[in-house]
């Protein structure tokens, strides 16, 4: 070989170069720290200036009744986590518990005479808020997975469909729940177990199955990888079609969860049933550090999420300083805050 | 007049990653400069630094003897200097017109000046000798059109220095031809051209000087005519290419693990059928765009239209996903390591037991055993990490691309197809790999390889098929293989 006309110079010293890959990764898993850590921070520090605010919001009660009403919202929000995570949205989730809370009470008030009792009557509302929601939840993953339609427009579709057929049926009032059924109907949201009231711990119990399923089955693993790369997930044999579909089908069982859990509380639907919804849904999953763009994600984040969003609107309510009518006005800056600190570089 | 550029220590990392390592020369003007390197060397980020797309992470770059820094393309541009992507830059539905002076149309009042435009389009065109009407939409010019229009394009924008990424990648030899007179007409006018390509035959016809890089570091500096080509591979490789790969282990005459016959991806490939014997490594050659990738995408059910007779041990298969393919004992690993092989967010080992993940669940998910299992596979691949917990994107591209072979073996499939198994990797991962491969085989698995370094194909593979525009050219087996063997039947000019 001739000499080469130049030197290469010296390499750079490995040192140097180790070092540097070390602070990288420390910088990364603080970033990452401070990501989880962030909601807890949030709702930490809004829990002391309610207590500062107002005497009444550090009590047992309030705290019962701020969660009780979280149930609702949280138990959407742990299906929402899924499909974030899976790098899709459902933008229909509020339109939906209408037309479920709808239907649930039109076969309820239908079917008690049949039935016999008014118990009996309850128990298939339930079920028809679950399959419903099921079936609602297949349809959108069927036409987003195998139709290939972008999950926004779908699901702003039937944003639309929903509402309008629960408006329908409810020719343009409201669709009231029969008394007796009521009556029997009431303890599912207004009893309590051990002093916490009912739709908490069906909220506890969906975060933790959910939690689970997300980390420790192969379903979880799955959503994680069709959201972080879809490609690479169907090259890696992963059956991309079928676990979106389940994905969205979890996120309607949520929502019939949720409104099984709503219907007693008011004994009507009307039109304007679980409006904005989604935007509490959405906002609970991204404030709880989940990235919209999808591959990651935590339950206990959007429990939190969940949370931190109906302090604020506790908030609002126990003090005078925001009018209660700005309430989604908060939530939706409090969402684009969050994005915004969670915005990657370039 | 032409620009004098140095580079001095110029360093770029990519988070944890550094891929230039202060890299320092001087590129001559008015010559043809062959930047020579493997895959992964450095090449086209140094080159990317040059026309700014990127910045460097240190060092300086002096133009005309002042230290610059482009803050992006267009500053670069401004200064003389322009890239030709391998990926061309045009915007396909645009014009050819439209697409030269995107960015900086000529304007009468508030208007576009259209005729001027169209005239000095046509005016650069002529230069070039492109022969097209410059109202055509570029979407439907042929690749080496395209080229010419990014050539027209630098030309209309008074480029002094042109730098061309593997410009003849998809080019047949009469449009290389054409190409290169193109290049001696701008070098003699005084423009300086940097010719990026690892095909050394045509560095030999068209370079006056030729740069190697290897490994992010540079190597040397030099006259073409001083070198042959097998000095300067062995300068890429960094060692004599024979101790890349271990001792030829024949092949089996046991009956095939893969059989197919007669199979069609519709608007890739036509009709092909091949055998892959237990022990056998067979290659597949053929230019970008022969459709050895997408014929395989067909095979592992990831084309829709595809037909054709697939037996795996001698089973007729139906094999509509990559599920069934991997349940079938066929694995295929992407060309596109960041775009199909592996989640670069994800941890090492949610990347590794992904196909296999049945394995861990009982029926929740054994962390420890995946933990194990990811342990086992970075000791029995070598690879290289201080920290199991980092983001696959923090490895290197040597490190990420044995993971992926590791984690596409993860199912035990009896036959692996690797598709460029070594693209964007150093040196020593290359052998690394090269050896791994050999080990697959010698354990009575078929492999396949789809490659693009004829060096690695000659170099392991006991037979060779050359794909050309879907059809299977030619199959070569061990004694016929040459370089230019396999870029004749690549090229059809046999």
């Amino acid at each position: 070989m001739p000499p080469a006309p130049t030197e290469a110079p010296a390499p750079p010293g490995q040192a140097v170069n180790a070092d540097a890959k070390a602070d990288a990764a420390r910088r990364l898993r603080r970033q990452r720290r401070l990501r989880e850590l962030g909601p807890v921070i949030g709702l930490v520090v809004l829990c002391l200036a309610g207590t500062w605010l107002n005497p009444d919001f550090a009590t047992w009660d309030n705290a019962m009744n701020v969660l009780t009403r979280t149930a609702f919202i949280g138990i959407i929000s742990v299906g929402m986590c899924f499909v974030i995570i899976s790098g899709g949205i459902d933008l229909s989730v509020g339109s939906m518990a209408a037309l479920i809370a709808g239907s649930m009470i039109l076969v309820m008030n239908w079917v008690a005479p049949y039935v016999g009792s008014p118990l009996r009557a309850v128990l298939v509302g339930m079920v028809v808020a679950l399959v419903l929601g099921a079936a609602f939840g297949i349809a959108h993953g069927v036409l987003i997975a195998k139709g290939r339609i972008e999950p926004f427009i779908v699901t702003l579709g039937t944003l639309g469909v929903f509402r309008a057929y629960l408006t329908y049926f409810a020719n343009g009032g409201a669709i009231t729940l029969d008394n007796t059924i009521a009556d029997v109907y009431g303890p599912v949201y207004y009893a309590s177990w051990l002093g916490v009231p009912i739709p908490i711990w069906v909220f506890a119990g969906v975060a933790l199955l959910g939690g689970v399923l997300l980390n420790r089955t192969r379903y979880g693993r799955y959503v994680q990888a069709i959201g972080s790369n879809e490609q690479v997930a169907r090259y890696a044999a992963v059956a991309v079609d079928r676990t979106k579909i389940l994905t969205y089908m979890l996120l309607g069982m949520c929502v019939g969860v949720a409104t099984v859990l709503y219907v007693p509380r008011l004994g009507s639907a009307s039109p304007t049933t679980g409006l904005l919804w989604e935007l509490e849904a959405i906002a609970a999953v991204i404030v709880g550090g989940t990235a919209l763009k999808g591959g990651q994600g935590r339950i206990l984040g959007t429990v939190i999420g969940a949370i931190l969003l109906s302090v604020i609107s506790n908030i609002l309510n126990l003090t005078s300083i925001i009018s209660v009518y700005l309430n989604a006005a908060v939530q939706g800056f409090v969402i684009i805050v969050v994005a915004f600190l969670q915005r990657g570089r370039r | 007049m032409s620009l004098a550029v140095r580079f001095s220590r110029v360093v770029k990392d990519f988070g944890p990653v550094r891929v230039l390592h202060g890299v320092s020369f001087d590129i001559t003007p008015g010559r043809v400069l062959g930047l020579l390197g493997e895959n992964g060397a450095g090449k086209s980020t140094l080159m990317k630094i040059l026309a700014g797309y990127e910045s460097a992470s240190g060092g300086v770059l002096s133009v005309n003897g002042v230290p610059s820094v482009f803050a992006s393309s267009r500053a670069a541009e401004a200064a003389g200097i322009v890239l030709i992507h391998q990926e061309f830059n045009l915007a396909e539905h645009l014009t050819v017109t439209q697409n030269i002076f995107l960015g900086r149309e000529l304007r009468k009042a508030l208007l576009l000046d259209e005729s001027t435009m169209r005239d000095q389009a046509l005016q650069a065109l002529q230069e070039v000798g492109l022969t097209v009407d410059p109202d055509t939409p570029t979407g439907e010019l042929m690749v080496a059109e395209k080229q010419l229009v990014e050539i027209a394009k630098a030309v209309s924008r008074h480029a002094r220095l042109l730098v061309m990424d593997e410009p003849t990648a998809t080019l047949t030899p009469t449009e290389t031809t054409r190409l290169f007179a193109l290049i001696r007409r701008l070098r003699d006018q005084g423009t300086t051209v940097v010719y990026i390509s690892h095909k050394l035959d045509e560095v030999e016809r068209i370079t006056d000087d030729i740069v190697v890089l290897r490994d992010g570091q540079f190597v040397m500096h030099g006259l073409t005519a001083e070198h042959t080509r097998q000095q300067m591979a062995n300068l890429m490789v960094g060692r004599e290419l024979s101790d890349m790969f271990a001792e030829r282990v024949p092949a089996s005459d046991a009956p095939p693990l893969l059989s197919v016959r007669h199979f069609s991806v519709p608007g890739w490939a036509h009709d092909v059928s091949f055998d892959v014997r237990p022990g056998e490594i067979l290659g597949f050659a053929g230019l970008v765009g022969a459709g050895r990738t997408e014929l395989f995408e067909g095979l592992i059910g990831l084309r829709s239209g595809s037909s054709g007779e697939v037996a795996i041990a001698g089973h007729a298969v139906a094999l509509r996903s990559p599920r069934d393919a991997a349940a079938q004992g066929l694995s295929y690993l992407s060309e596109d390591r960041k775009g199909r092989g592996l989640h670069v967010q994800l941890s090492l080992q949610d990347n590794l037991t992904l196909m296999d993940l049945d394995r861990y669940a009982r029926p929740l998910l054994d962390a420890r055993s995946q933990r194990r299992a990811l342990e086992g596979a970075v000791k029995e691949f070598g690879i290289r990490t201080g920290d199991l917990d980092i983001d696959t994107g923090s490895l290197s591209g040597g490190n990420q691309q044995k993971l992926a072979i590791a984690k596409v073996l993860q199912p035990g499939p009896r036959v692996v197809v690797l598709d460029e198994p070594t693209r964007g990797v150093d040196v020593g991962a290359k052998r690394d790999i090269y050896f791994l491969v050999q080990r697959l085989a010698a354990e009575g698995r078929g492999v396949v390889i789809i490659s693009s370094e004829l060096i690695e194909l000659i170099g392991l593979c006991h037979r060779v098929i050359v794909m050309r525009a879907g059809a299977v050219q030619a199959t070569l087996d061990a004694r016929q293989l040459t370089e230019e063997e396999l870029i004749a039947h690549a090229t059809g000019t046999h």
